[in-house]
């Protein structure tokens, strides 16, 4: 069997497993649809509250459902290697001859069943409970934008997650600093620009940033108060997406080496 | 059990708790780490009410309804997440939670003492969230106006809220995958959403309203207001401005009663039919 299909296969197989664990288990099902509605609920009543102008509530379901996908990056991805250690997933998926990338991959299209059935809820609930009125007047740059998001975005995700292949609880702190900080300089539930210029270019370092920036132009228009233009931030999002992949490789291969060095690639409860 | 074994497992477990929160780091990452996120989720609330209000001068009574309902939730999701973590940690990261079981422990008290660092991370969160509130964003505060006697009583009412919704929830997180996250995430949604919180629940329709007014935490966050803030105009703002603090009070101490018990059924509920379908040793590795 050639390199290629082999990964395929090992790809295929860890999103067999994710997306059917996930059937099997039914409850992620009030978790994930309902539940995360009625936190974009609060936000929507909070911008009514002070008398905000409607797009902000299309903003805040935008936010709310692309939470789903930086969720599942952080939890399910980058802070995943670090859990299948612990559970002692790991070394079994290390003597086995395929690319680590192929694993991350699956993982990531595994991932995304659920991430994307979580943010499609929130959308579609979010802008009939709430009358939020989004107009997509050019899709296939909405669709073009959203899939450089993702690819960028679990990119990001692969190398955190080669990351946390060294840490011990470290790993599962650092996912959580990387919640609500997140949300929050990178604009989730208003324009990035509001924060400043200086925080807006630093924040622009996490894809998410971008990505939604550019999605709310789409989707709103001038009340989305853009930080950069769309095409050029499709560009950057691209840049991104190649530069976090080819770090990936490097990172999990070298942090492979020195977890076998160090005998960390078997610790677990660090 | 004797209560000289409750204290015991409490002091333990707290200091279990505690040695699992902060071991990993030195203390000063550690603090860094664990005030950041609480601290930049009350900013979210803070930027949007900047966005729209451009100032904090203007309507100084809203923003500190605003501010210490943001400040003060930090110990919902702490308390209650510290609760319900618990459980999935034990039972799939160190699995230990068969050991807890047999040992001759009550997990009630276990649960709550895991949890207690938690509640003091919060409660340092809260102070250094306040702090910042006065010197940076002009939070109007003096501390000889406030009604610490009521403050200090709803406190421990509301903690012990706190601690009951907790366990209802690790009773779920005993029937579920590690869906711990979500389910804080979800019920922190909840709270949000109908207790007033940010907003003064009379934005909500009048079903909402109604369930929010069942839950012991929008009289607690009310009452935290306007002890921190008597005759300050507050109280106008909440939608409970027809009851007096001693009613709000009784409000508060009769659904905490009522939570707790039902809190503690719904955990003896799901502790027996996690037993039945073998689920205390279950591990999630999808």
């Amino acid at each position: 069997m050639s390199d290629w299909a082999l990964n395929l296969r090992a790809g295929m197989a860890r999103a067999y497993a994710r997306t059917v664990g996930a059937t099997r288990e039914p409850s992620w099902v009030v978790f994930d649809v309902l539940l995360p509605l009625l936190g974009v609920a609060a936000y929507i009543y909070y911008y009514r509250a002070l008398g905000a102008d409607p797009a902000f509530e299309g903003f805040v379901v935008l936010g709310g459902a692309m939470t789903a996908f930086w969720l599942n990056v952080l939890w399910g991805m980058a802070a995943q290697l670090y859990w299948e250690r612990e559970v002692g997933n790991l070394q079994l998926f290390m003597v086995a001859p395929m690319s680590r990338m192929a694993l991350l991959a699956g993982m990531a299209l595994g991932g995304l069943f659920t991430s994307a059935v979580r943010a499609l809820s929130t959308l579609v609930l979010g802008v009939l409970i709430f009358q939020v009125h989004m107009s997509v007047a050019d899709p296939l740059a909405l669709a073009a934008v959203f899939s450089l998001t993702m690819l960028a975005v679990y990119g990001m995700g692969m190398v955190l997650s080669s990351l946390f292949l060294m840490y011990g609880r470290d790993a599962w702190n650092i996912s959580n600093l990387m919640q609500e900080p997140v949300y929050l300089v990178s604009g989730f539930y208003f324009p990035v620009r509001e924060l400043g210029l200086g925080v807006s270019a630093l924040a622009t370092l996490i894809p998410v940033t971008l990505g939604l920036d550019a999605m709310r132009q789409l989707l709103f228009g001038a009340a989305s108060q853009g930080l950069l233009p769309v095409w050029l931030e499709a560009s950057m999002l691209a840049l991104q997406a190649a530069a976090f992949f080819l770090l990936a490789r490097f990172s999990l291969d070298r942090m492979e080496q020195r977890g076998r060095r160090e005998g960390r690639l078997t610790l677990r409860w660090q | 059990m004797a209560v000289r074994d409750h204290l015991r497992t409490l002091r333990l477990s707290a200091w279990l708790g505690w040695q699992i929160e902060s071991n990993w780091a030195r203390p000063l990452i550690f603090l860094t780490y664990s005030f950041i996120r609480p601290i930049a989720a009350t900013l979210i609330l803070v930027i949007m009410y900047l966005i729209i209000k451009q100032d904090v001068a203007s309507e100084p009574a809203l923003f500190s309804y605003v501010y210490l309902g943001a400040t003060f939730y930090m110990f919902v999701s702490s308390v209650v997440f510290g609760i319900t973590y618990v459980i999935h940690a034990d039972r799939e990261h160190y699995q230990t939670l068969r050991n807890i079981y047999i040992s001759p422990i009550s997990l009630y008290v276990y649960l709550i003492g895991r949890a207690t660092g938690k509640v003091l991370l919060a409660a340092l969160a809260v102070i250094i969230s306040l702090t910042f509130g006065i010197l940076v964003l002009g939070l109007p505060f003096d501390p000889l106006l406030v009604d610490w006697p009521l403050f200090l009583l709803t406190m421990v009412l509301g903690l012990a809220c706190l601690i009951a919704l907790g366990l209802a929830l690790a009773g779920i997180s005993l029937l579920t995958a590690k869906h711990s996250t979500s389910i804080n995430e979800g019920v922190g949604g909840l709270v949000y959403l109908l207790c007033g919180a940010v907003f003064p629940i009379t934005v909500l329709p009048a079903w909402g309203q109604a369930i929010g007014l069942t839950i012991p935490v929008t009289y607690w966050l009310e009452l935290v207001r306007r002890s921190l803030y008597p005759g300050e105009g507050i109280e106008l703002l909440g939608g409970l401005q027809d009851f007096t603090d001693g009613t709000i009070l009784l409000f508060l101490l009769v659904s905490t009663v009522a939570f707790t018990a039902l809190s503690l059924a719904m955990f003896r509920r799901a502790d027996r039919v996690a037993r039945q379908r073998g689920k205390l040793d279950m591990i999630t590795t999808y």
